[in-house]
C-alpha cells in the first residue's frame, strides 16, 4: 500500500526521468572511449600479436633458416615449410606458407624462432573477401616484413628487456 | 659368472665385459659418444665416466674399463654427474651452437645429452675453432666444425668397411677428421658413417635440409636392392620417400645397409609409370585402366597358351608372383620364369638354392670358398660379415673367379671352371685347409650360375660340396648368394617353366611368343622378340621402353609384400606411401585382369591372397624364420649336369654396383655415384 503511494509520488515528480537525464548528461561531458577508427587508433602493446611477417637482415638477406621449429610448435598446424640448400649452400626455405584461417594468433611461432624471422606484427587490417587470400605464402610474408620492419623492430626493442 | 654391484644392485655378467656393458645389464643408461657396440673401443670422448671401487678415487671411462668380480659401480653419484657436466662443457666449447641449421637437429646425441648434462649458458668467451669442410663424395656432407673427434667414422671405415680412407690427423686443438687425399670414400657401405656420427659433422648430402625427423612417417620395411633383405626403415613425408635408414637385425644386416639401399630412394619419384599406356604409332599414349586391361585380355584370349609367356623381375613381391602363377597356371600357360638372367637353379630340393649356413651362421665357418661371386658388389653387408669373420682370424677365405678387392685377404685359387673341377683332388694349401675344416662353407654367386654352362658349374660345385662334406651334422655349408631380391621367393613358389614351357632366355627369341607379360623384368634384351609385350612395373626402364602396353604397378615402398631373402627367410615389407598416380598394387592388377579374362582369381583381399599363398606354399607362413638355422640334409646328386665348363672366368653379375635395378637407375644420387665409380675404375685401369 505504502509502496504504491511512494511510486505514484516518484512518478508524478518525474524522478526516473531526472535520473536518466542526469546520467546522459554525465556521459555527454565525459571524455569519449570510442575513437574515430580509421583516423584514430587505440593504444597497442609492443607484444601485440597481429598479422605475420617474415623479416630480413639489414643487408636484405632473409632471416629464416628453415629450422622448422615454428612449424613444429604451431598448435593449429597452420605453417607449412619446405626447404633445400640454396645455390650457395645455405639452408633456406623454398616454401613458407601460413594458413591465416587456421592460425589462432597464439604467438608460439615467434617465441620458437631462433633468429626472429617469423614475427607477429602490429597490423590488424588484413581482412579480405575470399578465403584464398588468407593462405599466405613466403612472398607475401616477406613483403609484410619489408612493409612493417620499422614498427616490428621498434616493438622487439621495447620488449627486449622482458625476454 | 662373476658379479658386480651397480648402484647397489647385484648383477651377474660374463667375463670380458666392460663396466659400461655391465651397467647397461643393470638397466643404467650411460651417456656416450665414441663407444659403439659394433666398433672397437676408443675411449676418447670421456662422456661415459662412472665411479668404480676398488680403484683410484676419480671417475673412470666405463667403456674402456674391464669389469671385474666384486666391483662396485656407481653411475649416479654427484661426482659422476659433475664429471660428465665438465666433459659436456668442454665438448661444447668448440661445438658451434647452430642446431637450427643442422640436419642432425632432433636426432643428435650431443643435443640430447646436453639436455641432461649441459649448462644453460656458456662460460667460454674466447673464439671457437673452425675446421675446413672435407670432400667425402656425393653421399656424405661434412661440417667439420661440428666434429667432436669421437672417431666412430674412422673406426667404421677401417674396421667394418675395410678401407682406410678416413683418418684423424694432427693433435690437440688442431685435430681433424679427413679423407685420404680428399678422395670420395669408395666403400659401398660408406654412408653408414652418417648414422654413426653422434653430431652433425657427417650428414646426408642428398637429404640435406629436406626434412626434420619429427615430420617423417617411419615405416619398418625390407630392402630389395640386393638378395639379403636388410631391415630398413622408410621415412616418408606426404607422398615422397625422403630417406631410408637401417634397422638393427643381427640375423642379417646388424645395423649397416649399403649405399644403394640407402640412397636409391630418390629413384622412387623419378621416371615413374603412373598411368596405363598403350603404344599407338610407336608412342606410348595414356588410356584408362578398363581399356588397358581389356586390350591385354583380348590379346591373351586370342593366343594359344603355349604362345604366352610370363617373366618375373628382380624386385617382385611373392604375392604378385603367386597371383601371376595362379592366373596363368589356370590358363594353361607353361612358359613362366623368374630367372631373367637364366640362372641354372630351381630344380631339386629347396636347400639347393638357399644360403643354408645363414648370414649370421657364416660367422661359425672356419673356411669359406667364394665361387664366381664378388660379395662386395652383390651384397656389401654380407661382405662386411665375411670381413668380420676374417678379422676374427678363425677362417681362411678362398675365391674362384675374377680377381677383385674384397677388403679382406683371400687366396685366389683360379678364375674359371678348371679351378673348381680340380679343387677336390687339389693338394694345395687352401684345399687342404678346406678339407680339414670343421665348418666349411661355399658361397656360389649368381655370376657362376647365370652362364650358358651354369648347370655344369652347378654340377661341379655340387660334386665338390659332396667331396668336401659341406653338409654334416648341425652344419650346412652350401650357400647360394642370389643377386636379386625376388629370386629365392620365385624359386620357392616354383615360378619356373613347366616341362613344356620355355625359359626366360628362350622367351626372348624371335617368334617364340605372341604375348609376353613382364612383371617388372628389366634386365632382359627383348630386341629380337616380336611378341606383344605387356609391362607391369614401376619405372620407365628398358622393359617399358620395349613394351606395347604398360600397366603401372607399385614399388617396394608402396605395397605390403613378402620377400624371401637368399637365406630363405620370409620377411614382410610394409607400405610407406601410396602408389603414384593411377598405379595400383601388382596383385590387384592381376586380380582385375583375371576378371577380364573370365578366370577370376579366388581372392579379393591381400589377406585372402596370403592365406592361399601360405596354404599352397607352407614355407611362406614362417615369417622371419631362416630354414638354415636348423640345418637339413641336402642331396647333391640331382644338382646340375656333368657337361663341359668353358674356360671363361666367373664374373660377378653386378657390373656397376649403383645401377642394378630400375629404381637405382632412375636415381640421380646413384647416377652420381656410378659416374664416380666408373671414373675410379678407368683410372685404375
Amino acid at each position: 500500500m505504502f509502496q504504491r503511494i511512494g511510486q505514484a509520488i516518484k512518478g508524478a515528480a518525474l524522478m526516473d526521468f531526472a535520473g536518466a537525464f542526469g546520467l546522459a548528461m554525465k556521459y555527454m561531458i565525459r571524455p569519449k572511449a570510442t575513437v574515430l577508427y580509421p583516423n584514430e587508433r587505440g593504444p597497442q602493446s609492443p607484444r601485440f600479436r597481429g598479422e605475420h611477417a617474415l623479416r630480413r637482415y639489414p643487408n636484405g638477406e632473409e632471416r629464416c633458416i628453415a629450422c622448422k621449429l615454428c612449424e613444429a610448435i604451431c598448435p593449429a598446424q597452420a605453417i607449412t615449410i619446405e626447404a633445400e640448400a640454396r645455390e650457395d649452400g645455405a639452408r633456406r626455405t623454398t616454401r613458407y606458407d601460413i594458413d591465416m584461417v587456421k592460425c589462432i594468433y597464439c604467438g608460439l611461432c615467434q617465441e620458437a624462432c631462433p633468429v626472429d624471422a617469423i614475427v607477429q606484427g602490429p597490423n590488424t587490417e588484413f581482412s579480405v573477401e575470399t578465403r584464398e587470400e588468407l593462405y599466405y605464402d613466403k612472398e607475401r610474408l616477406l613483403e609484410n616484413g619489408d612493409r612493417w620492419e620499422r614498427e616490428i623492430a621498434k616493438n622487439l626493442e621495447l620488449d627486449a628487456p622482458y625476454r | 659368472m662373476p658379479t658386480a654391484k651397480v648402484n647397489g644392485v647385484e648383477v651377474a655378467f660374463e667375463n670380458g665385459m666392460t663396466v659400461l656393458q655391465v651397467a647397461e645389464l643393470a638397466g643404467e643408461e650411460i651417456p656416450r659418444f665414441c663407444y659403439h657396440e659394433r666398433l672397437s673401443i676408443a675411449g676418447n670422448c670421456r662422456m661415459c665416466l662412472v665411479e668404480v671401487k676398488p680403484g683410484p678415487p676419480k671417475p673412470q671411462a666405463s667403456c674402456a674399463l674391464p669389469a671385474a668380480e666384486g666391483q662396485e659401480i656407481v653411475t649416479n653419484s654427484p661426482m659422476v654427474m659433475k664429471a660428465r657436466q665438465g666433459v659436456m662443457e668442454f665438448l661444447l666449447i668448440n661445438h658451434p651452437l647452430d642446431c637450427p641449421i643442422c640436419d642432425q637437429g632432433g636426432e643428435c646425441d650431443l643435443q640430447d645429452q646436453s639436455m641432461g648434462y649441459g649448462r644453460d649458458a656458456t662460460r667460454y668467451a674466447e673464439n671457437k675453432r673452425a675446421v675446413e669442410e672435407k670432400y667425402m663424395g656425393p653421399l656424405i656432407k661434412t661440417v667439420m666444425t661440428r666434429c667432436i673427434q669421437c672417431t666412430r667414422c674412422v673406426r667404421f671405415i677401417s674396421e667394418v668397411a675395410g678401407i682406410s680412407e678416413i683418418g684423424l690427423i694432427s693433435r690437440g686443438e688442431d685435430v681433424e677428421i679427413t679423407t685420404y687425399l680428399d678422395a670420395a670414400v669408395t666403400s659401398e657401405l660408406s654412408a653408414n658413417v652418417i648414422d654413426l656420427c653422434p653430431v652433425g659433422a657427417l650428414t646426408s648430402k642428398p637429404y640435406a635440409f629436406n626434412a626434420r625427423p619429427w615430420e617423417l612417417t617411419k615405416t619398418p620395411s625390407v630392402d630389395v636392392m640386393d638378395a639379403l633383405g636388410s631391415a630398413i626403415r622408410v621415412d616418408a613425408r606426404g607422398p615422397a620417400v625422403l630417406r631410408v635408414l637401417p634397422r638393427t637385425n643381427d640375423e642379417i644386416n646388424e645395423e649397416w645397409i649399403s649405399d644403394k639401399t640407402r640412397y636409391a630412394c630418390d629413384g622412387l619419384s623419378r621416371q615413374r609409370l603412373d598411368r596405363p599406356m598403350i603404344r599407338v604409332g610407336g608412342r606410348l599414349t595414356p588410356v584408362t585402366w578398363a581399356k588397358a586391361l581389356e586390350t591385354v585380355a583380348a590379346r591373351i584370349k586370342g593366343s594359344a597358351p603355349d604362345r604366352i609367356g610370363v617373366i618375373a623381375g628382380d624386385l617382385q613381391d611373392a604375392e604378385s608372383m603367386k597371383a601371376a602363377l595362379d592366373l596363368f597356371g589356370a590358363l594353361g600357360v607353361a612358359s613362366l620364369d623368374c630367372r631373367q638372367d637364366g640362372m641354372a637353379l630351381g630344380a631339386g630340393p629347396r636347400e639347393s638354392w638357399l644360403f643354408n649356413s645363414t648370414i649370421a651362421g657364416l660367422e661359425q665357418a672356419d673356411a669359406v670358398l667364394l665361387v664366381g661371386t664378388n660379395p662386395r658388389l652383390e651384397a656389401p653387408v654380407l661382405n662386411a660379415r665375411i670381413r668380420k669373420l676374417w678379422l676374427s682370424g678363425r677362417a681362411r677365405i678362398g675365391a674362384i673367379g675374377a680377381i677383385a678387392d674384397l677388403t679382406y685377404e683371400h687366396e685366389h685359387l683360379g678364375s674359371g671352371g678348371a679351378a673348381l673341377l680340380g679343387l677336390a683332388d687339389s693338394n694345395e694349401d687352401f684345399a687342404r685347409a678346406f678339407r680339414e675344416a670343421r665348418r666349411p662353407a661355399i658361397i656360389i654367386g649368381a655370376g657362376a650360375l647365370c652362364r650358358p654352362d651354369g648347370a655344369a658349374v652347378l654340377g661341379a660345385a655340387a660334386r665338390a660340396a659332396e667331396a668336401f662334406g659341406l653338409v654334416r651334422e648341425g652344419w650346412n655349408g652350401w650357400n647360394i648368394l642370389h643377386a636379386a631380391a625376388a629370386r629365392a621367393g620365385g624359386l620357392d613358389l616354383g615360378f619356373t617353366p613347366r616341362p613344356s614351357g620355355r625359359s626366360a632366355l628362350e622367351m626372348m627369341a624371335k617368334g617364340a611368343l605372341d604375348v609376353l607379360l613382364l612383371l617388372g623384368a628389366d634386365e632382359i634384351d627383348l630386341a629380337a622378340s616380336d611378341a606383344f609385350v605387356v609391362y607391369l612395373g614401376t619405372h620407365g626402364d628398358s622393359g617399358a621402353h620395349r613394351a606395347d602396353l604398360v600397366l603401372p604397378g607399385a614399388a617396394y615402398t608402396e605395397k605390403s609384400g613378402l620377400y624371401v631373402n637368399t637365406e630363405g627367410r620370409v620377411q614382410r615389407g610394409e607400405r610407406a606411401v601410396f602408389p603414384k598416380g593411377e598405379a595400383k598394387e601388382d596383385w590387384a592388377i592381376l586380380r582385375a585382369l583375371s576378371e577380364h579374362l573370365g578366370a577370376r582369381l579366388p581372392y579379393d583381399t591381400l589377406d585372402a591372397l596370403r592365406a592361399k599363398l601360405f596354404a599352397d606354399h607352407p614355407s611362406f607362413g614362417q615369417i622371419d624364420y631362416a630354414p638354415g638355422s636348423t640345418p637339413a640334409r641336402l642331396d647333391f646328386s640331382g644338382l646340375g649336369t656333368a657337361a663341359e665348363i668353358s674356360d671363361a672366368p666367373f664374373a660377378s653379375p653386378v657390373k656397376a654396383f649403383h645401377l642394378t635395378n630400375p629404381i637405382a637407375r632412375a636415381s640421380v644420387t646413384m647416377a652420381q655415384c656410378a659416374a664416380l665409380a666408373a671414373g675410379a675404375r678407368m683410372a685404375a685401369e
